[in-house]
């Protein structure tokens, strides 16, 4: 074979491999997509969304799992967001270039990427251990400390984005550096800042594991921040790892639910970012 | 200065003359002295809100650093029982009994590495195929949806990833695809203890599965940003010599975004070794090292998230946590590889 046909031959086989690489990482996200909303979809009806976690054995819902969740979501969201977002105007408004602001990026994007398991057994030594039991404040701080990492790296590339010029036109005309930062940077990467809180969000919402030894489970309605408190995601790891078949049934159902919110939440995200970059 | 004295002067002349001016202009000093009050007041407060934000941003910051320090000494007090119970020898016992209260991290240890391989091993290739496909031979209309849709693939939470493993991927794996690499590899040497046994379904080789599945989208799009930091111009240079678009990729971008391609397999490996759900779904949890990778295991991340609510005993508690800290310590030197080169590229790119 000559120079040329092989090097076209090898070229063509590249590339065929590049398409099949492509379909093949797609086709995971139809596969998953298609047996969630065959399997989830059966279970879906009112009563999902209107009843308590069943005992074995018979029908209910999910009502005080997705309550629990979005209690728990929420309070990690309120307690997370400020401090994500205080950090992250320190690294892009106060110290850009300085040592501490180098140290935290670094440290805080292994933070985004760690282990989500060992930030819940950070907080049962911190929370759960010393209170001597399972509530659902240690979930929240525990989601809590998820959201910090990501609204830090949002915040701060979405500041680092907003022009010189229009902090200097506000110092200019002798706005305080706290105005500059809230008054104008703030709201000119106020797209950037909302679409870090929805990651944010949909990332916790979907977490299991910190909430396992934190939260807990509870099969009953809750509100009690101290007590134990069920979220949608631990009761699919409970009721999938079940033998009953109406558990098996509510944890398709409930996994449904999370990725249509998760993914609801990242495509909005995406939407508010996109619309951003279209305007500049 | 000298240029608004004279003027002044002239000023406070003309003001002299009459009585009524006088106490007008009076009345104009003390109003323009409260103002001077009133805004020197208002500096400073301003001055100290501006105090107050700036400091409070920076406790944030120190915060962060912090959190990371508070995880580690949390996990080192909690294990300290283990630690001293133990020793070195808990790295290299294969016993885990909690009626004699007997740890040893090896079996959660070879899972945690083994699973991980087994995903590096399927994701890396495809995902840097994926990466390419997006850079380079994708019509120009899809780049943006694809590149989307392989982006939500990462959003979707890794209970999903486990609860589809349990029910749809290990039942088909268990009866078509197992039995075949059994027969297959059944007669070839080292082959044949890798893929020996009864097809479970869950196992080590299902786990390293669905990981490889859940770390793709990072390695892909990773690459497919490192990809775009290439200046264009030397990939036009490569073109204009008559190179194939595979020669392009294969000695020029590839060459040149290296560092930045090995950060992003790190990061995914970083990811691959702590997760946690998708795993404990399928892995088995069974405390012994097998040859075979149909065979259950187990891996850290599993063995934390099974055991950790039934751990009976300070002991068996503390053993968990100091598995653990021993992830944490892993995945924190994986991702601070991955993290130190990715800057490296950000840096030669800006």
């Amino acid at each position: 074979m000559s120079l040329y046909a092989t090097r076209r031959s090898a070229n063509s086989i590249a590339t065929t491999l590049c398409w099949v690489a492509a379909i093949f990482g797609l086709a995971w996200l139809f596969v998953i997509l298609i047996a969630l909303l065959y399997e989830g979809l059966r279970g879906l009806s009112p009563a999902v969304f209107t009843e308590m976690t069943p005992p074995p054995g018979s029908a209910g819902g999910l009502l005080n799992a997705i309550a629990g969740s979005l209690i728990m979501t929420l309070i990690g969201v309120a307690v997370g967001t400020p401090l994500g977002m205080l950090a992250g105007t320190y690294m892009a408004e106060y110290g850009r270039h300085s040592k501490l602001t180098m140290i935290v990026r670094f440290i805080n994007d292994i933070l985004l990427s760690a282990p989500s398991i060992v930030v819940g057994l950070f907080v049962y030594t911190m929370l759960v251990h010393p209170m001597g039991h399972f509530s659902a404040i240690s979930g929240a701080v525990a989601l809590a400390l998820l959201v910090v990492p990501v609204v830090v790296r949002t915040t701060e590339d979405m500041l680092l984005l907003v022009p010189g010029s229009m902090r200097e036109a506000a110092s200019a005309l002798g706005a305080p550096r706290a105005h500059v930062v809230g008054k104008v940077a703030y709201r000119a990467a106020k797209a950037g800042l909302i679409t870090g809180v929805l990651l944010a969000v949909a990332r916790v919402s979907g977490e299991t594991a910190p909430l396992l030894f934190t939260a807990l489970n509870n099969q009953f309605w809750s509100t009690d921040l101290s007590a134990p408190m069920a979220s949608l995601p631990v009761v699919i790891f409970q009721f999938a790892l079940s033998p009953y078949k109406d558990w098996q049934q509510l944890a398709w159902t409930g996994a449904l639910l999370i990725t249509v919110a998760v993914l609801a939440l990242s495509i909005a995200a995406r939407m508010l970012s996109a619309g951003r970059r279209k305007s500049k | 200065m000298f240029s608004i004295e004279p003027s002044r002067r002239s000023a406070n002349g003309a003001g002299g003359e009459a009585g009524s001016e006088m106490s007008e202009v009076v009345l104009q000093q003390a109003a323009a002295q409260s103002a001077v009050a009133d805004r020197s007041r208002a500096l400073g407060r301003m001055a100290l809100v501006d105090r107050i934000f700036r400091e409070a941003t920076r406790a944030a910051a120190v915060i962060v650093l912090v959190i990371l320090g508070g995880v580690i000494v949390s996990l080192v007090y909690g294990s300290w029982p283990a630690i001293r119970a133990f020793g070195f020898g808990f790295f290299v016992s294969q016993s885990w009994n909690p009626v004699t209260e007997n740890f040893g991290a090896l079996p959660a240890i070879y899972g945690t590495i083994m699973t991980s391989t087994i995903a590096m091993l399927i994701a890396v290739p495809v995902g840097l195929g994926i990466a390419v496909f997006l850079t380079e031979l994708c019509p120009y209309v899809l780049r943006r949806p694809i590149g989307t849709a392989i982006e939500l693939l990462a959003g979707i939470p890794s209970i999903i990833y486990g609860i589809w493993g349990l029910f749809v991927l290990a039942p088909f794996l268990q009866s078509h695809v197992q039995p075949a690499l059994i027969a297959a590899f059944g007669d070839i040497p080292v082959f044949s203890t890798l893929f020996a046994g009864p097809p479970y379904g869950i196992g080590m080789l299902t786990a390293g599965f669905i990981l490889a599945i859940m770390v793709l989208p990072f390695v892909a799009s990773i690459s497919r940003d490192v990809f775009e930091t290439v200046p264009p111009v030397l990939k036009e240079a490569a073109t204009g010599i008559g190179c194939t678009t595979w020669e392009v990729m294969r000695y020029v971008v590839m060459p040149y975004t290296r560092v930045g391609v090995i950060g992003g397999v790190m990061l995914g490996l970083g990811r691959a070794l702590g997760e946690t759900m998708a795993v404990t779904f399928v892995i088995g949890n069974a405390h012994k090292i097998s040859g075979s990778l149909l065979a259950p295991g187990t891996t850290i991340s599993a063995t934390i998230a099974n055991e950790f609510t039934e751990a009976v005993g300070d002991l068996y508690t503390s053993a968990l946590i100091e598995l653990g800290l021993i992830l944490f310590l892993i995945t924190f030197i994986v991702l601070a590889i991955a993290r130190y080169m990715l800057m490296r590229i950000e840096q030669r790119s800006a």
